[in-house]
C-alpha cells in the first residue's frame, strides 16, 4: 500500500490529504463503501474523496451515492482530503480503515 | 416455437407456464408548490416510512433468503440518509418549488444516470437499487402504501423486464419455478435470489414481454441461457430429459445430506435448521435437516398494527408442525426490541436496544404477549402431535425462567380444564446468549430441559462488540477463547445434569469450528438450511477423541487468531 501524506496550504487553512490504494476485492462498493462513508460521517470536518485512477473531481466522502459514482475498483488509488475540525483524526481513521482492508483480515 | 439466447445465471432446467411480472408504473406529475415547508414535511414523513419498511424487509430477508439479501435493504436505508441526496431534494423543493414526487424523481434519476454511465456491471447494477428506493418513496407519496403483493397464484416461470429486491421478496417461494429477466447481469438480484432458492435463472434475455401470453409454456435452460417459448414436442421431450438429469444430479449431491451426521468412530449428533418463515421448513427438510433447532417467530409480529390473534398464530404453528411431521422443533418465543417497529408492543426507540427492554424482559410488563404465544403453541402442538420444545430468548436471570415456566403451567392447566388437547411431548428450554447464563449454567440447568447457545449474541455480549458497528464488527469472533470457554462451561454444566445442548448461531455452520464443538460434546448443530450438507460432510471426517484433544487445547489459547491458526493446521 502506498501512502503519501502531504500538507497543502490553501488560504492558510491546512488541508491534510492522503493518497491510498484500495485493495479490497469489491473496491469501494458494497460493504467497503458503506464502511468508508460511515467512518467519514463520524467526523465533523468536510471530507472529500476522488478517484485518482480516472482523475475524477472530488466528491463528498460522507455520501454513499457520491462514493459509489466514483466507480473505484480494487487496486485503484483514491485521494482523500479533509478540512476543518478533527481533519487529521478523520484522515487517520480512514487510513486505518483502508489499511486494515476494511476490517477484514487478508 | 421461439427461442432466445440470454446469459445463464443459475443452473437447472425449468419447465412451466409463463407468468409476466409487471411492476405498477407510477406516473410523476410535476407541480409547482406554494408551501415548500409543508411539501418538505410530506417528503420527510415518506422517508421515515420508507426506512421503517426497509427495516422490516431486512429482517424478513435475513430469515428467508440470507445475509446477502438483507444487506441490500440495509444499503437502501443508507441511500435514504445520504446527505448529498437530501440536499438535492431540499434544493428542488425550496428553490425550484416543485412537489415532493418531482423532487424524488429528478434527484434519484440523477444518481441512477451517473451509476449507469460507469463501465462496470457491478456499479451499473446499483442504479437498479437507486430506482428501487425511488419507487418505494413514490409509492408511499402516492398513498398506495401496499406494494400490491404480486405473486403468481400457481407455480410458474417468472418473466420480467428486471427484478428489484423489493419485487422478488414479494414472490412466494414455492411459486417460483424459474426466473428470467430481460435486463440485469449475472450479479443482479435475480441471480442472487435464484441461486439462494436453487431455481434456474437466465438474465439479459432479449424477450419482448408484451408478445408473450400468460401461461404459455416456457423452458428455461439455466445451464446454456436458452429460453424457449411454446416448445415443439421434440424440444419438450429433450427438456424433460435434461430436467431429469439435473434433478438427479442435485438429488445425489443432497442425498448424503439426508443421512445422519456420524463421526468416523460412530459418535452421532443432530443437525437441524434455523428457520424464520413457513416456507423455509420445506427447504430445510430438502437439505437434510433432522428437525428445526431454531424457529424464529418475529415475522408473526412485524409489519402490522395489532397483535397477531391466537387463531392466526395457531394456523402458522400448525402448518410448521405438520410439515415437520413429528420431527423435533425448537420454537423461540418472541425476541423483539426497540430496534424493530411493532407499535402495539409499546416499544420505544432506545439508545442501546441490544441491552434494552426486549425478548424475555418484556414478560414483566407484557405477560399477555408471552402467554398468548405459549397458548397458541400448545394448542397447535396438541392438534398435530408435534415434538415441541419451547425456548426463551436473552435469559440472564433465574426468575425469568421461573416466571415463564409458571406462565406455561397456567396455560397448560387452563387448556386441560377446558378439555383442549395438549402435546404429549413438551420440552422447556432457554437460549444461552448472555455471559450471565453461561457462567450460571449449572443453576439454569436445574430449571430447564435444554440449552441452545446463541453464539452471535454471546460473542457480542462477552466481547462488548456491537456487531452492527462496522468499525468494531471484525472484533466479534466466536473463536475468542473467552467465548469458547463460556460454550464449554455451558455444555459441561448441562451434561452433568443430564440436559442436552444445541448451538444455533452462525458458529454452527462454520466447518472450521466443527472439531471444537464435537470435542466439547455439543448434541445439536442448528444452522441455515443451505449449510447442512456441508457441515454434515465435515462431521463425518473426524474421530471424537481427536476432537476432544483439539477442544482441550484451544481453551488454553490466548487469542482468537491463535485458535484459528491452530484449527487451520489441524483441518482434516
Amino acid at each position: 500500500m502506498s501512502i503519501t501524506r502531504r500538507i497543502r496550504l490553501f488560504e492558510d487553512i491546512p488541508m491534510p490529504a492522503v493518497t491510498l490504494t484500495v485493495n479490497h476485492p469489491a473496491g469501494l462498493h458494497a460493504r467497503p463503501a458503506a464502511a468508508f462513508v460511515k467512518t467519514a460521517a463520524a467526523f465533523p470536518c468536510r471530507i472529500t474523496v476522488r478517484n485518482v485512477h480516472d482523475d475524477t473531481p472530488p466528491v463528498n466522502a460522507k455520501s454513499i451515492l457520491s462514493v459509489l459514482t466514483l466507480g473505484v475498483h480494487q487496486g485503484y488509488e483514491i485521494e482523500v482530503e479533509s478540512q476543518g475540525e478533527q481533519a487529521q483524526e478523520a484522515l487517520d481513521a480512514i487510513v486505518n480503515l483502508i489499511e486494515s482492508n476494511f476490517g477484514e483480515s487478508e | 416455437m421461439q427461442r432466445w439466447q440470454g446469459l445463464p445465471a443459475s443452473d437447472g432446467i425449468a419447465i412451466g407456464p409463463a407468468w409476466i411480472f409487471r411492476p405498477r408504473q407510477i406516473q410523476v406529475q410535476r407541480r409547482h408548490v406554494q408551501d415548500a415547508d409543508a411539501e418538505w414535511h410530506r417528503l420527510e414523513t415518506a422517508v421515515a416510512q420508507a426506512l421503517a419498511q426497509l427495516d422490516v424487509l431486512a429482517v424478513q430477508a435475513r430469515a428467508a433468503v440470507g445475509e446477502e439479501q438483507a444487506a441490500i435493504f440495509e444499503a437502501h436505508a443508507l441511500f435514504l440518509s445520504d446527505e448529498e441526496l437530501l440536499a438535492m431534494l431540499r434544493q428542488a423543493i425550496f428553490s425550484e418549488h416543485v412537489n415532493a414526487e418531482a423532487a424524488v424523481e429528478q434527484s434519484f434519476e440523477h444518481y441512477a444516470a451517473l451509476l449507469l454511465s460507469l463501465d462496470n456491471e457491478y456499479f451499473q447494477a446499483r442504479a437498479q437499487d437507486v430506482r428501487d428506493v425511488k419507487r418505494r418513496l413514490l409509492r408511499i407519496l402516492s398513498g398506495c402504501e401496499s406494494e400490491g403483493a404480486v405473486s403468481p397464484s400457481h407455480p410458474a416461470v417468472i418473466l420480467a423486464e428486471d427484478l428489484t429486491p423489493s419485487d422478488t421478496v414479494q414472490f412466494e417461494r414455492n411459486k417460483i419455478l424459474g426466473l428470467c429477466t430481460v435486463r440485469g447481469g449475472p450479479t443482479s438480484h435475480t441471480a442472487i435470489l435464484a441461486r439462494a432458492l436453487g431455481v434456474p435463472a437466465i438474465v439479459s434475455a432479449p424477450l419482448a414481454l408484451d408478445a408473450i401470453p400468460t401461461n404459455a409454456t416456457v423452458i428455461l435452460d439455466g445451464d446454456t441461457g436458452e429460453v424457449t417459448l411454446n416448445p415443439t414436442e421434440e424440444a419438450m421431450a429433450q427438456a424433460r430429459r435434461r430436467q431429469r438429469q439435473w434433478l438427479a444430479r442435485r438429488t445425489k449431491a443432497i442425498s448424503t445430506a439426508h443421512e445422519q451426521a456420524v463421526t468416523m468412530d460412530g459418535h452421532s449428533v443432530e443437525v437441524v435448521a434455523n428457520v424464520g418463515r413457513i416456507e423455509d421448513v420445506q427447504q430445510a427438510l430438502d437439505m437434510g435437516a433432522e428437525g428445526v433447532g431454531l424457529f424464529r417467530t418475529e415475522f408473526l409480529y412485524l409489519d402490522r398494527s395489532a397483535m397477531p390473534t391466537e387463531e392466526e398464530q395457531i394456523q402458522v404453528y400448525r402448518q410448521v408442525f405438520e410439515l415437520l411431521d413429528g420431527r423435533p422443533v425448537v420454537v423461540r418465543t418472541l425476541d423483539i426490541g426497540g430496534d424493530k417497529p411493532a407499535p402495539y408492543l409499546d416499544l420505544a426507540p432506545e439508545p442501546n436496544p441490544f441491552l434494552g427492554w426486549r425478548a424475555i424482559r418484556m414478560m414483566d410488563q407484557r405477560p399477555d404477549v408471552l402467554q398468548a404465544q405459549l397458548r397458541a403453541l400448545l394448542i397447535a402442538a396438541g392438534r398435530t402431535d408435534a415434538d415441541l420444545r419451547i425456548m426463551l430468548p436473552l435469559v440472564s436471570r433465574l426468575d425469568e425462567v421461573r416466571g415463564a415456566r409458571a406462565l406455561l403451567e397456567d396455560v397448560r392447566e387452563s387448556l386441560v380444564k377446558t378439555g383442549t388437547p395438549i402435546p404429549l411431548r413438551l420440552q422447556f428450554g432457554m437460549m444461552v446468549e448472555t455471559p450471565a447464563a453461561a457462567l450460571l449454567a449449572h443453576h439454569f440447568a436445574d430449571e430447564v430441559d435444554f440449552f441452545s447457545i446463541g453464539t452471535n449474541d454471546l460473542t457480542q455480549y462477552t466481547l462488548a462488540v456491537d456487531r452492527t458497528n462496522e468499525r468494531v464488527a471484525h472484533l466479534a469472533s466466536p473463536y475468542h477463547p473467552a467465548v469458547l470457554r463460556l460454550i464449554a462451561m455451558t455444555i459441561a454444566a448441562a451434561h452433568e445434569r443430564g440436559k442436552w445442548v444445541g448451538l444455533c448461531g452462525e458458529f454452527a455452520s462454520d466447518v472450521l469450528a466443527v472439531p471444537i464443538l464435537l470435542g466439547l460434546g455439543l448434541d445439536e448443530f442448528s444452522m441455515a438450511p443451505a449449510a447442512i450438507p456441508r457441515v454434515k460432510e465435515a462431521i463425518r471426517h473426524w474421530h471424537l477423541p481427536r476432537c476432544q484433544e483439539i477442544a482441550r487445547n484451544v481453551l488454553e489459547f490466548p487469542t482468537a487468531e491463535a485458535v484459528e491458526d491452530y484449527l487451520m493446521e489441524n483441518m482434516q
